[in-house]
């Protein structure tokens, strides 16, 4: 009888603001969306929508050719997208080529991370976007280090309960526990075709071959770069319980 | 019934409404191009003085030395006085009736019907709109008839107020003469070949045979004649215009207090929209400064403070918050004595709900996001990016984003394929021992499954100047300050682009793609592994070196 009295008292003192305080809520597993590539929906389960994704990499890692398909998977389902470019430098023609419809995509070129803080914010309480990805690749880890975590918290809880999947590009992880995927790449071989094939491994496994191969020396002209292999690493994840972590994805470049 | 005002001799009286010395006086206007001006139009009094039409302004001046001729006022033709003319004759109608033809620039027809509780019996009516036509300075013919076109040709016809009862069309036009129909020129010749000069002559005539020789338009001005021609008013609908102004009385120099005039405005506007289902698509604000007392004048950067929508909107507070944000991106340069709002009106969008329908930003609110978004970056640096129909590196525009609004795609550029043809060239015969280098050139070919994540191009902005150290005609070293810097461990090209050699703006380039090592480990491996990045680099046709961007 006290105790369901208090719960009466302390149910009418918060409020309309908090309905049903005691009452027990599960945690509801975010929806996931493909990402348009088998290699990381296979590993991840989806991009979690509501949530934000990390995708980390350096530069010539495959990260922007990983963020183009998943924002071609977006387009391909008719939703809008958003780019907030940090160093402006997103290339129309790479994301049309990787099959971004580009009418539905709206590129934001800012010149600093204040610039990209303040749009993404914007764009992100706006809702109604399918994708925004903060691309901050070009910004120096130092420099993202120094945005406070509430910026992220805050940037996470605007986009819970949408259907907004939030995608940060950056060179090293900096937003801790607000990103429910973390996901890494690393390309651990390039691919160089030469005209003049000779019997044995053209593909250069370390980057330190040269183009010197015995006592023949091979014209720079004869050489084409192919593409890469690259490894992905899920560094962290809410939702996805596998303990297997790692993939491999390969890129290809547009000429071929 | 119907109701016809006319104005007889209208070019006359648009010059005699704004002089009002020149109404009792012989006017003739004349038009054309000096030094040939001709008399168009003439009033009674020059009439009979001996002016005639087609007659030159020098043969009125030298016409006799008579008093009257000496009396005749010559004024040029007046399109602006005409047309403000038959604006006060529509505004006179429009008091009686809003059912109205405006048939032609001097005459307008009204639907008398249901009008005799409230304005009386129709020749009451035609006496006060006689009256109201007089007060504003001019001078009308009215007529009643149970017909429209009766009603036109009896005023046309007949001074003063003429009042024709059902039935007595034939009878009461019959005495008009056949140019009041105002038939094509070859009908009038020939009726008048035949000796038919009025109405009733005409209307005397057998039908069958006159249409035999006069075809079905002589028929129909038989039927004219006879005052038996039916046909139905053609209403006029009176131009919409949504425009709010407040004139203050001290000037504001705040955007503050501004705004809370803006807001008034906004909410008067749109409730007007509203009641009439409509919405509108266009936005103007004009601001009347103080110092000047003239409207703002154009700058360069807020030519016209006029906001156009995507689509046609009706909420009072995104119109109140896109001015806002305009106003403070482009504040006013003196303080403001009167504000006018006019709204574009259009048809409202209707918009067809589903569960299913994929997400999109709603217009309005993106509209409000967009303003924002340009205000930090620049109205420049935001929208979706076009690319333009060119083989020259990183040529795009950028559009207005719009949701809902697809672009038909004309002029798009679906790929820059001049570096595939040139590159496949070489390696098509190669395919199938490329698929498999590991194997003997003639060996069995390993399937291989085909990436589908492309390597992105990551552009400079504009490309950087370096330093790029050659040797045996290819780069062995390069030095950039934007951190392309190292041995270049491989390089590939290089592959000439080049275009618009046949303009001004012509550019050449010898693109490479080097790989250098950063130097960087990546955070990704717990292992220590030198990361190799490639980039695109160039040479121009001055042999300077550049950097294009990052592949990733």
């Amino acid at each position: 009888m006290k105790s369901a009295l208090l719960r009466a008292q302390v149910e009418s003192a918060l409020g309309p603001g908090f309905p049903s305080p005691f009452t027990f809520r599960e945690n509801c597993m975010p929806e996931a969306v493909s990402s348009g590539l088998e290699e990381i929906d296979a590993l991840t389960g989806g991009l979690p929508r509501g949530g934000l994704t990390e995708i980390v990499g350096l530069a010539s890692s495959g990260r922007t050719g990983v963020a183009l398909a998943i924002l071609a998977a977006m387009t391909a389902r008719e939703e809008v997208c958003a780019w907030v470019d940090a160093q402006d430098a997103f290339d129309p023609c790479s994301a049309q080529l990787a099959g971004a419809d580009l009418e539905r995509l709206l590129w934001t070129r800012c010149h600093n991370i204040e610039q990209t803080l303040q749009v993404a914010d914007l764009l992100i309480h706006s809702g109604g976007f399918g994708m925004v990805v903060l691309d901050l690749s070009d910004v120096a880890p130092r420099i993202v280090r120094r945005v406070p975590l509430s910026f992220w918290f805050r940037f996470r809880r605007a986009v819970e309960h949408t259907p907004t999947v939030l995608v940060l590009l950056e060179q090293e992880p900096c937003v801790k526990t607000c990103a429910s995927l973390v996901l890494g790449i690393r390309n651990s071989k390039l691919e160089w075709r030469n005209s003049k094939l000779k019997i044995g491994d053209w593909k250069l496994e370390t980057p330190n071959s040269t183009y010197e191969r015995g006592s023949e020396i091979v014209p720079p002209h004869s050489l084409l770069f192919c593409g890469t292999g690259a490894d992905v690493t899920m560094i962290r994840s809410r939702s996805s319980q596998a303990r297997v972590v790692h993939s491999s994805i390969r890129t290809r470049v547009a000429w071929l | 019934m119907y109701l016809c005002i006319y104005i007889p001799n209208f070019s006359v009286q648009a010059v005699a409404r704004v002089d009002p010395m020149l109404r009792r006086r012989a006017v003739a206007i004349v038009d054309g191009t000096a030094p040939l001006l001709r008399v168009v139009a003439l009033n009674d009094p020059a009439r009979t003085a001996g002016i005639g039409l087609g007659m030159t302004a020098v043969q009125v001046t030298q016409l006799g030395s008579g008093t009257a001729a000496a009396k005749v006022e010559v004024r040029h033709r007046s399109p602006a006085q005409e047309a403000a003319t038959h604006a006060v004759l529509l505004d006179c109608a429009y008091t009686v009736s809003p059912r109205l033809e405006d048939t032609a620039a001097d005459t307008v027809l009204l639907d008398l019907v249901g009008l005799e509780r409230a304005f009386g019996s129709p020749e009451k009516i035609a006496h006060t709109l006689t009256q109201q036509a007089f007060g504003l300075g001019l001078e009308v013919h009215i007529a009643v008839a149970p017909n429209p076109d009766a009603a036109r040709h009896a005023a046309r016809g007949f001074p003063g107020i003429t009042l024709i009862a059902p039935g007595e069309e034939a009878e009461r036009l019959g005495c008009l003469p056949v140019e009041v129909l105002v038939p094509p020129p070859e009908i009038l010749e020939t009726l008048h070949r035949w000796g038919v000069r009025t109405f009733r002559a005409l209307a005397a005539l057998p039908t069958g045979q006159l249409s035999e020789r006069l075809g079905q338009e002589g028929v129909h001005l038989q039927a004219l004649a006879r005052g038996a021609a039916l046909r139905p008013l053609v209403p006029a609908q009176a131009a919409l215009r949504f425009e709010e102004v407040m004139e203050l009385e001290y000037a504001v120099t705040e955007l503050e207090p501004l705004s809370f005039i803006l807001a008034r405005l906004l909410n008067q506007l749109c409730a007007r929209l509203a009641a009439r289902s409509l919405a509108t698509n266009e936005l103007s604000l004009q601001l009347e400064l103080e110092n000047t007392g003239v409207p703002e004048p154009p700058t360069p950067n807020s030519k016209s403070r006029t906001l156009r929508l995507p689509v046609p909107m009706r909420d009072s507070k995104v119109f109140l918050k896109l001015l806002q944000l305009n106003l403070q991106a482009d504040p006013p340069p003196a303080p403001i004595l009167k504000v006018t709002i006019t709204a574009n009106p259009a048809k409202p969008r209707a918009v067809q709900g589903g569960l299913f329908l994929p997400l999109s930003p709603d217009p309005e609110k993106l509209e409000l996001v967009l303003a924002r978004i340009a205000g930090v970056v620049g109205k420049e640096n935001v929208g979706w990016p076009e690319l333009v129909d060119t083989h020259r590196p990183d040529a795009f525009r950028m559009q207005r984003f719009v949701t809902g609004v697809r672009g038909s795609g004309f002029g798009v550029r679906k790929a820059r394929n001049s570096k595939l043809k040139i590159r496949n060239w070489k390696f098509e015969t190669h395919q199938s021992k490329i698929q498999n280098p590991k194997s003997k050139i003639d060996g069995p070919r390993t399937p291989n499954p085909e990436p589908r994540v492309l390597m992105a191009l990551r552009a400079l902005r504009p490309p950087m100047p370096a330093r790029v150290e050659v040797r045996r005609e290819r780069p062995v070293r390069i030095f950039s300050a934007c951190g392309v810097r190292g041995e270049v461990v491989l390089a590939s090209g290089p592959w000439r682009t080049s275009g618009e050699w046949w303009t001004d703006r012509t550019w050449e380039h010898d693109e490479w793609d080097i790989s250098v090592v950063s130097g960087r480990s990546s955070v990704v491996s717990c292992k220590k592994h030198q990361q190799a990045a490639l980039y695109r680099i160039y040479r121009d046709r001055n042999g300077n070196w550049f950097v294009q961007g990052t592949y990733d």
